[in-house]
């Protein structure tokens, strides 16, 4: 797929990684020569609040900001929080979840309830792949590459330079952890075919 | 070369490419990463001031030296520079002057929503706003530029969608401005009223120089569209009436103050209907319509949080209904991380019923469920005045139930002032200083009380007992807040001791720590009472198995710091150690 432009939305809890990911994005499509623009939030939301990152891609970017109901695709790293920035989703874009539950404070002491049956209220409004980023990070023996994890399922869907992703990882890694990183990429670009045989299967 | 750099980043980049030699800095979202990037220079010196008015203070002195400086600040920051901040507007420079103030449209991380673009008319400074980070970049230069031009300090105004967007930057070399020299001026600097009434003058005139320097300024420029609607609008607002309306005609103003009379005039005549997009408070549209010229502004555009394309576009043609409705979801505010420090402190507070008087900074995080363990937070260094204010209206028997709340950076930001104050007028005041070794909220900036430099480099460090003692309190302990009996044992005495009473709780931030081997709860121990979950600790969570009864308590071991406060919180010894169980298996 070779586009002129994207707009993404990178969603979850404050301390996953988002900003780390979305540097690394913005940096990939820097070196595929288009303008680029992120906004993102920083300080109180950060202590394990819900975060969101918007990132456009294109000739010419003007906003920083992504309107509801415009995002290409929505990259989730947490699934609640899939469902309360999915309505930044345009018609029939990608949503990409991890498949994994955090639950803030009012679920914890019983104020609320985490929502039941979000793959199925996701499923309505895009084409959704959920991965267990969790799971694959501790295989690569990290729990900290989930984000580059996401990123690499994520690139199958923007047609960059794999040369341009290996770049921007360690341009944005320390020098040590570039390896295991971008091992962690690799493994998520791997991921998407499988993800998508589950889902014709169902 | 171009590079992608935040808006804090390119003021960093900009700092350094103008020739900037020093720069100072207390933190504060958005704010904070100018100070952070500008380190990662050479040839600048750089310093976290105590408080924003100090970091002013110092920077002004560097640029009496004929240095060009830089000071960096959110815009709640400003309050507290502004007294020198006013008579350095009266002052002028020797070498270039920049003050940045990075507002928080949205109150994405403050106490509030002021403008400030009100500060830099009522200092009457000139005011520069970027509308992304490649201006952020150029305007911190221009900003060093007709500062020692016009002789007067330039207030750089920013805001969180500038400073915290990323976009491709074209770079530059450093500069090597040439540098006057410290001459002895007192006309210029040592404000008696005799002086300060001849710069009076000196400014006003200034102003209207500037004001013709606004008219001719490359960056006030008018991009020309259909006639039928013209735009005036400045800083991130330009991006997000871009998208709104691609095909008006725009002026765009970057000096926003003095605005260019002359400029507006002719864009106007030309225009059929004129907008004025700004976020926050009408000013420029207040200014251009004393002008005499009709324009459409607040009437229809919101004051209140920040804009958006589609609020700029939706406040003059028809809203279009969300394509997804949001969904009801519980919403996740920030919390206390697992094994912060601070925890502890309030489970007690709460557990004794306490009337809180808080203040800023992560632990303000306390007030929200399951501890609310707050009662008041307005702004950096109230909770110690504010306390000792309600103890003298209520009277004595009152601070038996009454703590003041503060945190060790904000304590030296400007809790010492209001510490010695209560001390002097017989106070009652029960101060907890919580005392984790950083200013964690804003990313771990050092302090005095930490004694590291802004490099990293040792300082001196001034334990926060000292600085107690020294205000003549006679009683002061220093307390390990995870430790819950001490906690509640010292809190007990504090109330009860007649007169002004500190106590330490010292323990480093957990996420300058490593955590420690994760608890675990015995299924067979747990009766599922929910005792555990009033620390509100996130990595604890119950749930419900079928082949129970009761409700079990679960430790996630990926979020678990190991910290132990729920153990110490649990009266089933239901939540173990990893040592203990170990023990036990064997
Ligand atoms: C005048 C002003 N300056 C800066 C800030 C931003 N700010 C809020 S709290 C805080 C410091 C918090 O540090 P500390 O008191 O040590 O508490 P901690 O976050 O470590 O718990 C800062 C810099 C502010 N709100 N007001």
């Amino acid at each position: 797929m070779k586009r002129d432009s994207f707009d993404l939305v990178i969603c979850g809890v404050g301390g996953q990684g988002i900003i780390l990911a979305s540097n690394v994005l913005c940096h990939a499509a820097f070196l595929e020569s288009f303008d680029v623009k992120k906004s993102e939030v920083h300080g109180m939301a950060q202590r394990g609040g819900s975060v969101i990152t918007h990132v456009r891609i294109g000739k010419k970017v003007h906003s920083p900001l992504i309107e509801q109901g415009n995002s290409d695709i929505v990259l989730a790293f947490e699934k609640l929080e899939a469902l309360r920035y999915i309505r930044y989703l345009k018609k029939n874009g990608t949503v990409i979840v991890n498949d994994r539950e955090i639950p803030p404070m009012s679920v914890l002491t019983g104020a609320a309830q985490y929502p039941a049956n979000i793959k199925g209220k996701l499923k309505r409004h895009g084409m959704i792949y959920f991965v267990d980023a969790e799971k694959i990070a501790l295989e690569l023996g990290d729990r900290r590459t989930v984000n580059i994890i996401l990123l690499g399922v994520l690139s199958c869907f923007l047609g960059f330079k794999k040369k341009s992703w290996k770049t921007a990882i360690s341009k944005n890694v320390k020098k040590k952890f570039v390896d295991l990183n971008v091992a962690a990429f690799n493994k998520g670009t791997s991921l998407l075919r499988n993800i998508y045989s589950i889902k014709k299967e169902k | 070369m171009k590079s992608l750099l935040s808006g804090n980043e390119a003021v960093a980049r900009g700092a350094w490419e103008a020739g900037c030699t020093v720069a100072t800095a207390y933190p504060g979202t958005p704010s904070t990463e100018i100070l952070e990037n500008i380190i990662k220079y050479p040839g600048i010196y750089t310093e976290w001031a105590v408080n924003e008015k100090v970091a002013l203070e110092v920077a002004a002195g560097a640029c009496f030296s004929g240095a060009r400086a830089l000071v960096a600040m959110k815009h709640v920051g400003l309050n507290v520079a502004a007294d020198p901040m006013f008579t350095m507007g009266y002052s002028g420079v020797t070498g270039g002057f920049v003050i940045i103030s990075a507002d928080d449209p949205g109150l994405w991380s403050s106490q509030n929503e002021q403008d400030n673009r009100h500060y830099g008319r009522h200092a009457k400074i000139p005011i520069l706003e970027p509308s992304d980070s490649n201006e952020a970049k150029l305007f911190t230069k221009l900003g060093f530029e007709i500062s020692e031009k016009f002789d007067t300090p330039v207030l750089l105004r920013l805001t969180t969608r500038i400073c915290h967007s990323t976009c491709p930057v074209e770079l530059g070399k450093r500069e090597k401005p040439k540098r006057k020299a410290y001459v002895k001026d007192i006309k210029k600097r040592l404000f008696l009223p005799a002086h300060g009434r001849l710069r009076h003058v000196v400014i006003e005139a200034r102003l209207k120089k500037l004001t013709a320097f606004s008219e001719t300024l490359s960056y006030n420029t008018i991009e020309w569209g259909k006639k039928t609607i013209g735009i005036i609008t400045s800083g991130i607002s330009y991006q997000y009436a871009k998208e709104a309306f691609p095909n008006a005609s725009f002026l765009k103003l970057s000096l926003t103050h003095p605005i260019p009379e002359k400029l507006i005039r002719r864009f106007a005549r030309r225009v059929k209907k004129i907008i004025v997009v700004e976020e926050g408070d009408p000013i420029l549209e207040t200014e251009i319509r004393a002008m005499g010229i009709k324009v459409t502004g607040k009437a229809k555009i919101p004051v209140c949080g920040e804009l958006t394309q589609k609020i700029v576009r939706e406040s003059f043609v028809r809203k279009t209904s969300a394509r997804i409705k949001p969904y009801k979801v519980p919403a996740r505010p920030p919390v206390l991380c697992p094994g912060c420090p601070h925890r502890g402190v309030y489970h007690i507070i709460n557990k004794l019923k306490l009337t809180v008087i808080g203040d800023i900074g992560c632990y303000t995080l306390g007030a929200l469920p399951p501890l609310n363990a707050m009662d008041t937070c307005i702004c950096m260094g109230a909770s110690v005045t504010n306390a000792h204010g309600l103890e003298k209206a209520l009277g004595k028997d009152f601070s038996k139930k009454l703590v003041a709340v503060i945190g060790d950076s904000t304590f030296f930001h400007s809790g010492i002032t209001g510490l010695a104050n209560a001390v002097y007028n017989r106070g009652n005041l029960n101060l907890l200083i919580l005392d984790n070794y950083t200013t964690a909220m804003t990313g771990h900036q050092p302090h005095p009380g930490t004694g590291k430099l802004a490099r990293g480099e040792q300082g001196k460090r001034i334990p926060p007992e000292e600085v107690v003692k020294g205000c003549g309190v006679e009683f002061l302990k220093i307390v390990d807040p995870n430790d819950l009996k001490a906690t509640e044992h010292a809190i007990k005495q504090a109330l009860e001791f007649d007169g002004v009473a500190v106590l330490i709780f010292r323990r480093p931030c957990a996420l300058l720590l490593k955590p420690n081997p994760a608890y675990v709860v015995a299924p067979d121990l747990c009766k599922g009472c929910r005792l555990c979950l009033r620390i509100g600790c996130p990595a604890i969570n119950l749930q419900f198995p079928e082949d129970r009864e009761k409700p079990l308590a679960v430790i996630d071991p990926t979020l678990c710091f190991g910290c132990g406060l729920c153990a110490q919180v649990c009266t089933c010894h239901a939540i173990l150690a990893p040592t203990k169980i170990k023990k036990d298996k064997q």
